[in-house]
C-alpha cells in the first residue's frame, strides 16, 4: 500500500486513508454505504453506472465513488438532497429501460436493481417505457446459459468478466447511443460463438440478463415418476457453498445435512462426484506416468507433455477454441462428473439391478459449463446420456427451499454406497491447485512407494490464490519399474481464471516453459468460485470457500485417492486395471477442434 | 492473397500488430468494400490476436465502419439542425424516388445506399451530402439528381 | 455592468502575410520552454474546442510530467452540430496547425504527434497528408525530433471528447474515461499528452508571432483574443468569421441576423439557446455564454420543437451509450417532448424532464452527457408554449 495518508471528510467525518483510495472506499471505512451497479471488485473500475455518485462539496459536478480517488482536503456528501435525486433517477433510468416483469423474473429476489428499486422507494414509473423493442430478445440456445437482452441494463460486469477474467471476450459492448448493447459476434448466439460455458459472467449480472439455464423442473418431474431411479451426484465445491443459498455465512461446511436434504426431495439413492474424483486421480495419474515413460524412454514423439487436466469444462471448450493444435496435450479422461454418469448406467446399475434406461443422473453442480458438457455427444458411453440433468449449487438452493426442506434442523447422513465413497483427495478437485496436488499425492507414492514429501500431505506449493503458480518436485528413490523418473523435477504449474490459462498456454506454446503436467481451472479460484455458485462472488468469499475446502480434506480419515476403498472395487470388480480397455471406453473421451470465433 | 489479407498486411506493416492498428485496418477495408463482413471482422480479428466480439463491438460504434452490406455508393445526407433548416428532407425525398429505396435501403443492383447522418461540418452551405468521401455542399433537388446520375454514368 | 465590447473582425487564424511559417517554428525553439509556456499564460489563451482550458496551463503540466514518451494530439473531430472552421483551417492553414503543434512539442518534450481527423473530412486526407510530409521533414531539418501522423475517426460525435478520443486511437470504441486522470498526466496510451483543438494550435503558433501583449489586448478579462465563428441557419451571410471576443449577442444578432431572430443557439447542440429577450445582456465569452464557434439564428418561423427535437435525436444517437444518464436520459428527453406534445403526457411532465436534464447535468460521465441540459432547459425555458402546443 501507497505510504502517503490523505485525509478528507465524508458526511462531516473525517478520515485518514492511504493515497489512491477510492471514495467509495473511504466512504466504506467509515460504515457508510454507498450503492454500486456496474462496480465490481472482481473488475476494473468501469465508473458508467453512475448509481454511486457523491457530492464533492466545491465540484461542478457530482463524482462517481467508485472511480474517484480520495485527494487531501477533499469534503464528501454520500446522503444530501443532490445525491438522493440524482441517484433516485438514476434508478429510475435503469428501470425505463429494463423489463422488470419482476415477479416472473428469474432472479426475482435475487436482483441487485430490484434491491436499489425497493430501497429507494421507485413506485409508479416516473419515466415511459423504453423497453418496448427489446422484449423477446432472448437467447436460449445455450444448454447453460440464457441471455435476456430486455433485462440488461448495460453495467458491461459481465463484458469485462469475459475479457479480464475469462481472456475469451465472447461478450462485448455493441453499437453506441440507444442502440448499444451487450453481444456477441454479430450477435450470434451463445452457442454459436465462443463462449465456455463457464457462467464467470452468470456470477457478476446484477439482475436476470444472464441466467444459467434451469432444469429443476425436469429434475421434479424425474423424481416424481415412480418408474424413474434417480441418482445425484454432488461435486466437491458444493457442499461448501450451498450454505450461501440457505443463509449461512461463506465457507460453512454441509456435507451431511446436504446428503440429507437431497434424500428428503426424494433422490433415490444420494452419490459423491468426489469418488469419481478420485478415480480420475487414478486414470489422469496412470495417464501422466505413460506419457512420461513414452515420451522420456520411448522417445515417442506422438505422445504429448506436457499433460493437462480435462476436468474443468469451461478450459476443455476455451483450449477447442483456443489452442486447437494442443488438443492432444489434454488429459483424455473425462470429468468426474462424466466418469460418474458413464459408471452410474453400467457399473452402478448392474450392481444394484437398475435398467439404465430407467436411471437419471442428476448432478449438483458449482458449474454452468457442466450442463453443456453433459450435451456433448460424446458422453453418452453407456449407452444412454450418461448424466441427464446438471443443476447448479443455485439450482439445488431453489429445490431445497421449494421443498420447504429446513436445512438448519437436519441431521447429517453419510453418502449412500456404492460411488458414495470419497478421500480429501477428492474434495479438494474444488479448489484451484486440489487437482495437481491429489494427483501428487497418487502419483508420488505409485514412483516412490513413499508419501509425498511434505507435512500432513499438504502439498503447499501448489495452493493459494495466485493466478499462476508453478512448482517443482523432485522424484528420488524410485521403484524399480519407474527408476526412468529418478531424479526427475517434475515440473508443474497450475492456473485458474481462463486469462491466467492462456499465460500458461502461450508460454507453452511459444516453447518458453517446459511443464510435464498443468492443471487448469477455468473458473477463478476452481470450481468453488463457478458459474454455478451462489451470487455473490469475490476474493474474499472465495478464500472462505477454500479454506473450507481444506478443512474438509484434513478431517477426512483418507486423504489419497487410491486408498479410496470403493476406487479399488470399481476395479477389481468392474474395470479392471487403470487405463483398461473398458476404462477407456466409459472414463476417457475425445475433443473436437473448434473455430476461434 | 485476398484483397482483405492485403490490405491486412499493409496496416500492419505501417501501423504494427498492436490494437492501434485496429481502426486504420478498418477503415482501409471498408475504404474497399464499403462495408465489413464476418470474414473481414473474423481476419482482423486473427491479425491483432482480438476476438471478433471486439472487433465488431468496435466497428459497429463508429457509423462509418458499417457491418452491414452497402452499395458500391454510399450517399448520406446530414439531418442535423441547419440542414434541416436548409430542406434537407426535401433532398432526402428526391432521392428516394429518383432511387426506388428509403433511407437505410440499398438499390438493387447493388449501386447505392442511402443513409442520413448526423452533422457533416457543412452547415452554412446545407443541405449537403456525402457519396462515400466526396462532399457535395448547397444542394437542390435538383444538383441532388444530377450528381446521382453522374455516378450512374461513372459505373 | 460586465465588461463588453462591439463586434471586431479580426485576421489572425487565417492570415498568411508577413511572416515566415518556419522562421516562427525556428524563432520558438530557439527559446526556453518555460519561457514560452509563461507567454502562453499571460497570453490568456484558453482552449478553443469548447471547454476553456487555459492552454498554457496545460502545457505546463504536461511539461512537468516526467515521462519519456508524450504526446501532442490535434482534436480535429469538429463534430459540433454547427461548427465547421476547424474543417476550413485545416483546409487553408494547415501549416500553421502543424506549427503549434511543433513548438507544444518543442515546449513539454514529446516526440510523437497525431491529427486526429473526422472521417466526415476525409477528403482532407491526401492534402494533409502531402503537406505534413514536407512539415516533417522541414522539422527534421532544423533539428526537432518530432512527427506528426494523421489518424481518421469513422464517424462518432463522442470521439471529439479527448479521452473518448485516444480511446478511438487505440483502437477501441469511444468511450470516455474517468477523470481523474487528466490527459497531461495519462493520456493517449497512458502516457502524458496535450491534446488541442485545431484553432487553439494556430493561436498557440501565432502568440509566438505577436506575443502575447497584441493577444491580450483584444477580447476581455476573462475571454482573451479572437475566436473564429461558424455561422449558420438563418442568416443572410453564413459563414466563417473570426471576430474578437467579447461581444454581445444583441450585437451579434445586429450583424449576422436578418431582421427576424428570435432565438440563437450559442455553442452548438450543447450550448444554450439564447432567446431574443436576452440578447442584450448575454456576452459571447467565458463569463457569458462561452462557445467552440458555433452560432445558429432562428428566425420566428422556426419551431422551437422541431429544434430541441433535432438535438435530442442526435444526442440519442451520439451518446456513447456507457453512462445511465446519458444513455437513458436522451432517450427519456426526446421520447418525453413527443409525448407531452401528443398529449399523453401532461404539460407539468416538462417540469420533470428539466428536473432529470439537471440530474443527467451533474451525473452523467463526460460532457456529452452534462451539456444535453444546456439545450434542453434553455429552450424548455422560454419557448414552453411551442412545445407543448
Ligand atoms: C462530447 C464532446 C465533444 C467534443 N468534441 C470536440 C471536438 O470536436 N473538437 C475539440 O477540439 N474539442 C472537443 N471537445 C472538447 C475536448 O474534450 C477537449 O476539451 C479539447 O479538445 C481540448 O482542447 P482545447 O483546450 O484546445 O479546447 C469535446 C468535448 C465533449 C465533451
Ligand atoms: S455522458 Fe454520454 S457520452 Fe459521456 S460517457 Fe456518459 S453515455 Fe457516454
Ligand atoms: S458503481 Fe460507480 S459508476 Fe457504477
Amino acid at each position: 500500500m501507497s505510504e502517503y495518508k490523505v485525509n478528507l471528510k465524508i458526511n462531516d467525518i473525517p478520515v485518514t486513508v492511504d493515497a489512491g483510495t477510492t471514495v467509495l472506499e473511504a466512504a466504506k471505512k467509515l460504515d457508510f454505504k454507498v450503492p454500486t451497479l456496474c462496480y465490481h471488485t472482481d473488475l476494473c473500475i468501469a465508473g458508467n453506472c453512475r448509481v454511486c455518485v457523491v457530492e464533492q462539496v466545491g465540484a461542478k459536478t457530482l463524482i462517481a465513488s467508485c472511480a474517484t480517488p480520495v485527494s487531501e482536503g477533499m469534503e464528501i456528501r454520500t446522503n444530501s438532497k443532490l445525491v438522493r435525486q440524482a441517484r433516485k433517477h438514476i434508478i429510475e433510468l435503469l428501470l425505463s429501460e429494463h423489463n422488470a416483469d419482476c415477479t416472473k423474473c428469474y432472479k426475482n429476489g435475487k436482483c441487485e436493481l430490484q434491491d436499489l428499486a425497493s430501497e429507494y422507494r421507485i413506485g409508479d414509473h416516473a419515466f415511459l417505457d423504453l423497453v418496448g423493442g427489446r422484449l423477446g430478445m432472448v437467447d436460449e440456445l445455450s444448454p447453460s446459459i440464457i441471455k435476456d437482452d430486455s433485462k440488461c441494463i448495460r453495467c458491461q460486469r459481465c463484458v469485462k468478466t469475459c475479457a479480464e477474467i475469462q481472456g475469451v471476450s465472447a461478450l462485448t459492448v455493441a453499437y453506441k447511443g440507444d442502440r448499444q448493447k451487450i453481444s456477441t459476434f454479430l450477435d450470434h448466439p451463445l452457442v454459436e460463438v465462443i463462449c465456455t460455458n463457464c457462467g464467470q459472467c452468470v456470477n457478476r449480472c446484477p439482475v436476470g440478463a444472464l441466467v444459467e439455464k434451469n432444469y429443476v423442473d425436469e429434475v421434479w418431474d424425474a423424481i416424481n415418476d415412480p418408474q424413474k431411479f434417480v441418482v445425484v451426484q454432488t461435486a466437491p465445491a458444493v457442499r461448501v457453498a450451498i450454505g450461501e443459498e440457505l443463509g449461512y455465512e461463506p465457507g460453512t461446511r454441509l456435507t451431511g445435512n446436504l446428503v440429507t436434504a437431497l434424500k428428503r426431495l426424494g433422490f433415490s439413492s444420494v452419490l459423491d462426484t468426489d469418488f469419481t474424483a478420485d478415480l480420475t486421480i487414478i486414470e489422469e495419474g496412470t495417464e501422466l506416468l505413460t506419457r512420461l515413460k513414452k515420451v522420456l524412454v520411448e522417445k515417442d514423439d506422438s505422445v504429448k507433455l506436457p499433460m493437462t487436466t480435462s476436468c474443468s469444462p469451461g478450459w476443455i471448450k476455451f483450449i477447442e477454441h483456443f489452442y486447437p493444435d494442443f488438443i492432444s496435450h489434454v488429459s483424455s479422461c473425462k470429468s468426474p462428473q462424466q466418469m460418474f454418469g458413464a459408471l452410474a448406467k453400467t457399473y452402478y446399475a448392474q450392481k444394484k439391478g437398475i435398467k439404465p434406461e430407467s436411471m437419471v443422473v442428476v448432478s449438483i453442480m458449482p458449474c454452468t459449463a457442466k450442463k453443456y458438457e453433459a450435451d456433448r455427444p460424446e458422453m453418452r458411453s453407456s449407452g444412454f446420456k450418461d448424466v441427464d440433468y446438471v443443476l447448479t449449487t443455485r439450482e439445488l438452493g431453489m429445490m431445497i427451499k421449494q421443498a420447504g426442506v429446513n436445512f438448519q434442523n437436519l441431521d447429517e447422513s453419510p453418502y449412500d454406497s456404492i460411488m458414495g465413497e470419497s478421500t480429501g483427495a477428492g474434495v479438494i478437485f474444488g479448489v484451484t491447485g486440489g487437482v495437481m496436488e491429489a494427483a501428487l499425492r497418487t502419483v508420488y507414492e505409485i514412483v516412490t512407494g513413499r508419501e509425498v514429501p511434505f507435512n500432513n500431505l499438504n502439498v503447499v506449493p501448489v495452493r493459494g490464490m495466485e493466478g499462476v503458480r508453478e512448482a517443482t518436485l523432485k522424484i528420488e528413490g524410485c521403484q524399480p519399474e519407474w527408476d526412468f523418473l529418478e531424479g526427475v523435477e517434475l515440473r508443474t504449474v497450475v492456473a485458474h481464471g481462463l486469462a491466467n490459462a492462456r499465460k500458461v498456454m502461450q508460454a507453452v506454446k511459444e516453447g518458453k516453459s517446459e511443464y510435464h503436467f498443468i492443471e487448469i481451472m477455468a473458473c477463478p479460484g476452481g470450481c468453488l468460485g463457478g458459474g454455478g455458485q451462489p451470487i455473490p462472488t469475490n476474493p474474499e468469499i472465495r478464500e472462505k470457500r477454500a479454506k473450507a475446502i481444506y478443512c474438509e480434506d484434513e478431517n477426512l480419515p483418507i486423504r489419497k485417492s487410491h486408498e479410496n476403498p470403493e476406487v479399488q472395487l470399481v476395479y477389481e470388480d468392474f474395470l479392471g486395471s487403470p487405463n483398461s480397455h473398458l476404462a477407456h471406453q466409459l472414463l476417457h473421451t475425445h475433443y473436437t477442434e473448434r473455430e476461434r470465433f | 492473397m485476398t484483397d482483405v489479407k492485403k490490405i491486412i498486411n499493409r496496416t500492419i506493416r505501417e501501423y504494427g500488430k498492436e490494437r492501434q492498428a485496429l481502426m486504420p485496418m478498418l477503415q482501409a477495408i471498408v475504404q474497399v468494400k464499403n462495408h465489413l463482413d464476418d470474414g473481414d471482422m473474423i481476419a482482423v480479428a486473427e491479425a491483432l490476436n482480438l476476438s471478433a466480439a471486439e472487433v465488431f463491438g468496435t466497428a459497429s460504434f463508429y457509423t462509418f465502419l458499417d457491418t452491414e452490406p452497402r452499395g458500391k455508393y454510399i450517399i448520406r445526407v446530414c439531418k442535423t439542425i441547419s440542414c434541416h433548416m436548409a430542406g434537407k428532407d426535401e433532398i432526402i425525398k428526391v432521392l428516394e424516388k429518383h432511387l426506388r429505396i428509403k433511407v437505410g435501403q440499398t438499390t438493387r443492383d447493388n449501386m447505392f445506399s442511402l443513409l442520413t447522418v448526423n452533422c457533416l461540418g457543412w452547415c452554412h452551405k446545407g443541405p449537403v451530402m456525402l457519396v462515400n468521401d466526396d462532399v457535395y455542399p448547397e444542394l437542390t433537388p435538383k444538383s441532388a439528381i444530377e450528381i446521382i446520375e453522374s455516378y450512374i454514368s461513372r459505373k | 455592468m460586465m465588461e463588453c465590447n462591439k463586434l471586431k473582425r479580426v485576421d489572425i487564424i487565417f492570415c498568411r502575410k508577413g511572416f515566415d511559417l518556419f522562421e516562427v517554428v525556428e524563432k520558438a525553439l530557439s527559446r526556453d520552454p518555460d519561457d514560452l509556456i509563461s507567454d502562453m499564460i499571460d497570453s490568456g489563451l484558453k482552449g478553443r474546442g469548447g471547454a476553456g482550458f487555459p492552454t498554457g496551463l496545460k502545457w505546463k503540466l504536461a511539461r512537468n510530467e516526467e515521462q519519456d514518451e508524450k504526446y501532442v494530439v490535434c482534436n480535429a473531430d469538429e463534430g459540433e452540430p454547427g461548427t465547421f472552421k476547424d474543417r476550413e483551417i485545416l483546409d487553408q492553414v494547415p501549416e500553421k496547425v502543424f506549427g503549434g503543434m511543433a513548438i507544444c512539442a518543442y515546449t513539454i518534450g514529446a516526440k510523437k504527434g497525431y491529427i486526429y481527423l473526422r472521417g466526415e473530412y476525409n477528403f482532407l486526407i491526401p492534402k494533409l497528408t502531402e503537406k505534413l510530409e514536407i512539415f516533417n521533414r522541414s522539422l527534421k531539418q532544423i533539428g526537432l525530433d518530432f512527427t506528426i501522423r494523421l489518424r481518421s475517426g469513422s464517424g462518432a460525435y463522442i470521439c471529439g471528447e479527448e479521452s473518448a478520443l485516444f480511446e478511438s486511437m487505440e483502437g477501441k470504441r469511444g468511450e470516455p474515461r474517468n477523470k481523474p486522470p487528466y490527459p497531461t498526466v495519462q493520456g493517449y496510451l497512458g502516457k502524458p499528452t496535450v491534446i488541442n483543438n485545431v484553432e487553439t494550435l494556430v493561436y498557440a503558433f501565432m502568440i509566438s508571432r505577436i506575443g502575447p501583449e497584441a493577444f491580450k489586448e483584444m477580447g476581455t478579462k476573462d475571454s482573451r483574443g479572437s475566436k473564429v465563428f461558424s455561422i449558420s441557419g438563418d442568416t443572410p451571410r453564413p459563414g466563417i468569421y473570426e471576430l474578437e471576443l467579447g461581444m454581445t449577442v444583441e450585437d451579434f444578432v445586429n450583424e449576422f441576423g436578418d431582421g427576424d431572430t428570435k432565438a440563437v443557439q450559442v455553442g452548438g447542440a450543447s450550448g444554450g439557446c439564447i432567446p431574443r429577450k436576452d440578447f442584450p445582456n448575454t456576452i459571447i465569452g467565458y463569463e457569458g455564454i462561452p462557445t467552440g464557434g458555433s452560432m445558429m439564428l432562428f428566425n420566428s418561423s422556426r419551431s422551437m420543437y422541431n429544434v430541441l427535437h433535432n438535438y435530442l435525436e442526435f444526442f440519442t444517437e451520439e451518446s456513447c451509450g456507457q453512462c445511465t444518464p446519458c444513455r437513458v436520459g436522451c432517450q427519456q428527453l426526446l421520447k418525453g417532448i413527443e409525448s407531452v406534445k401528443k398529449g399523453d403526457r401532461p404539460p407539468s411532465y416538462l417540469r420533470e424532464l428539466v428536473k432529470l436534464a439537471k440530474t443527467m447535468k451533474i451525473a452523467a460521465k463526460c460532457g456529452l452527457g452534462q451539456s444535453v441540459a444546456n439545450p434542453f432547459v434553455s429552450i424548455i425555458k422560454n419557448y414552453k408554449e411551442e412545445i407543448i402546443h
